[in-house]
C-alpha cells in the first residue's frame, strides 16, 4: 500500500467519523468578545453556554472562541466554526454584526444568532436584553446615593444600546435628584481593564462619587474600592466580590433560558429568524441584590421600581421627555416605541456634552 | 466645557502614576540601546513581567515579592533574546519582534487561572512633612513606593552612565564594539548584563500595571506600553534626563485626554492620542544625525 492510499483512507475514515458525529449531536458555537473570565459580559454568555451543555447533555456539543476582536478576525473565526460543522452560532457582541451577516450568506444551512444587533437574514436572528430597564434602577439608586451630585459614567462605544443606557440612568437619577450631573467618558472598548481603571480614577478625581459602567471588567470596581467612598454597580454580571460596598447592586444578563430554547428549536427543526428583546419581565435582565449599604427607604423604592418594570406597569421611557436640544420627544404619558429605542442616537434633556460621531 | 472641574493638582499627581510603567520599561531599554543592542521585545518582556508579578504577588500576598518576581521573569525572558542575538548572532530586529509575540502568548498561558482575581493591596506612602507641603506635597510625595523606585532607577542610570567607570565601558561597547574589544573589554558579557537589566526593568513596568495601576491580570493588558517605551527612548535621544520628560509627556497625554472628556471638552480625543507620536517624529527630524549609539543593532563577534 502506498502512502497515498493510506492517507486517502485515513481522510475518508475521518470524514465518515465526523459525518456520523454531526448527525447524532447538535453543535452550538459561541464567539466571545472578551475572555470568559472577564467577570462581566462574556462570563455571563459563557454561563449560558454551560447551561446549554448541562441541559442537553450528550445531545449537544458546544464550542467557543474567546477574545475575538470585532472586525475581520471575527469573520475568520465564524467561518472556521461553520466549516467545523456548527449548526447554530451565537455571536455575542454588537461589533460582529456585519461579519455575522457576511458569513451567514456563505453558509445558508447554519443558523446564526447575533446579540444586540439589528441586521437579520433568513438564517440570522437577533437577540438582546432591555438593559435600559436595569439602568433605570441604577439611576434611581445612584441619584439618591450621590452626595456630590456628580455621577461618572464609563461608556464604551457610541451605539444606540449604550446611549439608551445613559439616557435611562439619567432620567431616573434626575427624577429623584434634580441637581444630578453626569460626566461621561467614552472608553472606545468593551474590555480593557487598564483603560477602565484610568477612566474611573479620572471620574473620581473630578468629583464623581457614583460610577456607572458600560464596560465589562471589574477594574472600575477595584478603583472605587481603593477610593473608599464611591458607589458602583455590577455590569452584565453580579460582580458580587465587590459587595456590599462599593458594588450596591447590579444588572445581570441571564442568557441561559434563551440559549436553551434556541438550541431546542434547532434540534426540533422549528428554528426561525426572529428578533428577541426581553427585559426584567421574562428574566433576561436580572437585578442583583441591593445591599444594605443602600438606606432601607431607597432600597424599598428601588425594589418597587423593579417590580413595576417587571409587570410592565411602568416603561422606563415614559413621557414627558425632551431631547437634549429642548425639542419634545415624548408627550406626557406617551411611551417610547421600540423602533426609536433601537436606533436611539440622541441624549435626553439635561445631559451635557455631545455624543461622539 | 467646564475646565474648572479638572483639578490641576490631581491631574499632575495622576500623571506621575501614569508615567511610571512606561518610564520603567524605557529606562531599561535605554541602557540596552546604549550598550549597542536594539531589543524590540520590550512589549513581550513587559507583559511577562506583569503576569509573573501578579502570580507571585497572589501566591505570597506580598506585592514586593511580586515586583521581584516580575523583574526576574522579565530578565529570564530577555536572556533568551540575549543568547540568540549575542551568542548565536541572530538578527536583533527579528529576534526582538519574535520575543514580543512569544511574551504575549506565554503571558496569556501563564495567566490562565488568574483572570478575575484581586491583587494584594499596595498602599500609597504618605511621606510625613514633605507630603504636607501645599500643592507639591499631593503631586510628588503621596504616591505608592514604586513611583519613587522608578525615579531612583532613572537617577541611578543617569549617574551610572555619566560618572562610573562601568558606565563608560558600557557606552564604549555601544559606540564602537570593535574598539572596546581591542581595549580588552568583554563586549558580549557587557551586553548580556545590559539586556538582562532591560528585561528586569520592563518586567517591573509590567508589574506596576498588574499590581498597582489596574490592579488585575488580563490578557494583553499592557496594551502597547512596551512600544511607547521604545518611542520614548528615541524621543529622549538616549539620555536619561530627557527620558523622564518623555515619560511624563506620554503618560500625561493619556490622563489629560480622559480628563478633558470628563469635563466635556469638544477637542477630538484622537488628536490628543496622536500628539506624543507626532512629537517623537518631530524630535527625530529636528535631532542632529548620529546621536544613536554607533554600534546600535549590529552583531558582534570577536573573530572579526
Amino acid at each position: 500500500m502506498t502512502m497515498k492510499t493510506i492517507l486517502a483512507g485515513a481522510t475518508l475514515a475521518l470524514g465518515l467519523a465526523t459525518g456520523a458525529a454531526a448527525q447524532d449531536t447538535t453543535t452550538v458555537g459561541f464567539v466571545y468578545v472578551g475572555p470568559i473570565g472577564d467577570g462581566g459580559w462574556t462570563y455571563e454568555h459563557n454561563k449560558g453556554r454551560l447551561a446549554v451543555e448541562e441541559h442537553f447533555g450528550d445531545a449537544v456539543e458546544t464550542v467557543f472562541v474567546e477574545s475575538v476582536p470585532e472586525g475581520a478576525d471575527a469573520e475568520r473565526v465564524m467561518t472556521q466554526m461553520a466549516l467545523q460543522g456548527a449548526d447554530l452560532i451565537f455571536t455575542t457582541s454588537f461589533g460582529y454584526m456585519d461579519q455575522t451577516i457576511a458569513v451567514a450568506e456563505k453558509f445558508p444551512d447554519v443558523r446564526f444568532e447575533h446579540a444586540t444587533g439589528y441586521k437579520r437574514a433568513d438564517n440570522v436572528s437577533t437577540y438582546s436584553a432591555r438593559f435600559y430597564e436595569g439602568r433605570a434602577v441604577q439611576g434611581h439608586i445612584a441619584g439618591q446615593m450621590t452626595e456630590s451630585n456628580i455621577i461618572g459614567y464609563i461608556a464604551s462605544f457610541p451605539i444606540p444600546e449604550v446611549i439608551r443606557g445613559i439616557n435611562s440612568a439619567y432620567l431616573h437619577a434626575q427624577e429623584v435628584n434634580p441637581d444630578v450631573e453626569f460626566k461621561i467618558i467614552w472608553a472606545y472598548t468593551w474590555f480593557d481593564p487598564a483603560k477602565e481603571a484610568e477612566a474611573a480614577n479620572v471620574l473620581i478625581e473630578q468629583g464623581a462619587d457614583v460610577i456607572l459602567q458600560h464596560t465589562d471588567s471589574t477594574a472600575p470596581q477595584a478603583a472605587a474600592q481603593a477610593a473608599g467612598n464611591v458607589v458602583t454597580f455590577g455590569q452584565a454580571s453580579d460582580m458580587s466580590e465587590f459587595a456590599p460596598f462599593p458594588r450596591v447592586s447590579s444588572i445581570i444578563d441571564d442568557w441561559a433560558p434563551y440559549y436553551i430554547a434556541r438550541t431546542q428549536a434547532v434540534i426540533d427543526g422549528t428554528w426561525e429568524s426572529t428578533d428577541t428583546w426581553d427585559g426584567i419581565g421574562p428574566g433576561m435582565v436580572g437585578i442583583g441584590e441591593i445591599t444594605d449599604a443602600v438606606p432601607a427607604d431607597i432600597k424599598a423604592s428601588a425594589e418597587d421600581l423593579v417590580e413595576r418594570l417587571r409587570t410592565g406597569e411602568y416603561h422606563a421611557f415614559t413621557g414627558p421627555i425632551n431631547k437634549q436640544d429642548g425639542s419634545a420627544w415624548l408627550a406626557d404619558g406617551e411611551i417610547a416605541d421600540d423602533g426609536t429605542l433601537a436606533g436611539m442616537d440622541f441624549y435626553v434633556e439635561g445631559l451635557t456634552g455631545d455624543i461622539p460621531q | 466645557m467646564d475646565l474648572s472641574s479638572i483639578n490641576p493638582i490631581l491631574l499632575l499627581a495622576s500623571l506621575m502614576v501614569a508615567a511610571t510603567p512606561i518610564m520603567l520599561a524605557a529606562i531599561g531599554e535605554l541602557v540596552v540601546e546604549r550598550a549597542g543592542v536594539l531589543n524590540l521585545g520590550v512589549e513581550g518582556m513587559t507583559i511577562t513581567g506583569a503576569v509573573c508579578g501578579f502570580v507571585v504577588a497572589v501566591a505570597t500576598s506580598s506585592p514586593w515579592l511580586g515586583f521581584l518576581g516580575a523583574a526576574i521573569g522579565g530578565a529570564v525572558l530577555s536572556l533568551i533574546f540575549g543568547i540568540l542575538t549575542q551568542l548565536f548572532l541572530s538578527n536583533q530586529v527579528a529576534t526582538g519582534l519574535a520575543l514580543t509575540l512569544f511574551g504575549l502568548g506565554l503571558s496569556a498561558l501563564m495567566g490562565q487561572g488568574y483572570i478575575g482575581i484581586k491583587a494584594p493591596e499596595f498602599p500609597d506612602w504618605y511621606i510625613p512633612l514633605l507630603g504636607d507641603i501645599p500643592v507639591i506635597g499631593p503631586i510628588v510625595f503621596q504616591h505608592d513606593p514604586m513611583v519613587y523606585v522608578g525615579l531612583a532607577i532613572v537617577a541611578g542610570v543617569w549617574a551610572f552612565l555619566k560618572y562610573s567607570r562601568a558606565g563608560l565601558i558600557l557606552r564604549a561597547v555601544g559606540e564602537n564594539h570593535e574598539a572596546a574589544h581591542a581595549l580588552g573589554y568583554h563586549v558580549v558579557r557587557v551586553r548580556m548584563l545590559a539586556i538582562m537589566f532591560g528585561g528586569a526593568c520592563a518586567g517591573l513596568g509590567g508589574a506596576y500595571l498588574s499590581l498597582v495601576r489596574v490592579p488585575q491580570w488580563t490578557e494583553g493588558m499592557t496594551a502597547g506600553a512596551g512600544w511607547i517605551a521604545l518611542a520614548i527612548v528615541v524621543f529622549a535621544s538616549w539620555r536619561p534626563g530627557r527620558l523622564l520628560l518623555g515619560a511624563y509627556l506620554f503618560g500625561g497625554v493619556t490622563v489629560l485626554q480622559l480628563n478633558l472628556q470628563a469635563a466635556g471638552a469638544a477637542i477630538g480625543v484622537e488628536y490628543l492620542s496622536m500628539a506624543p507620536y507626532l512629537a517623537t517624529i518631530a524630535v527625530l527630524v529636528i535631532m542632529r544625525a548620529g546621536r544613536a549609539p554607533g554600534s546600535l543593532g549590529q552583531s558582534f563577534h570577536a573573530s572579526r
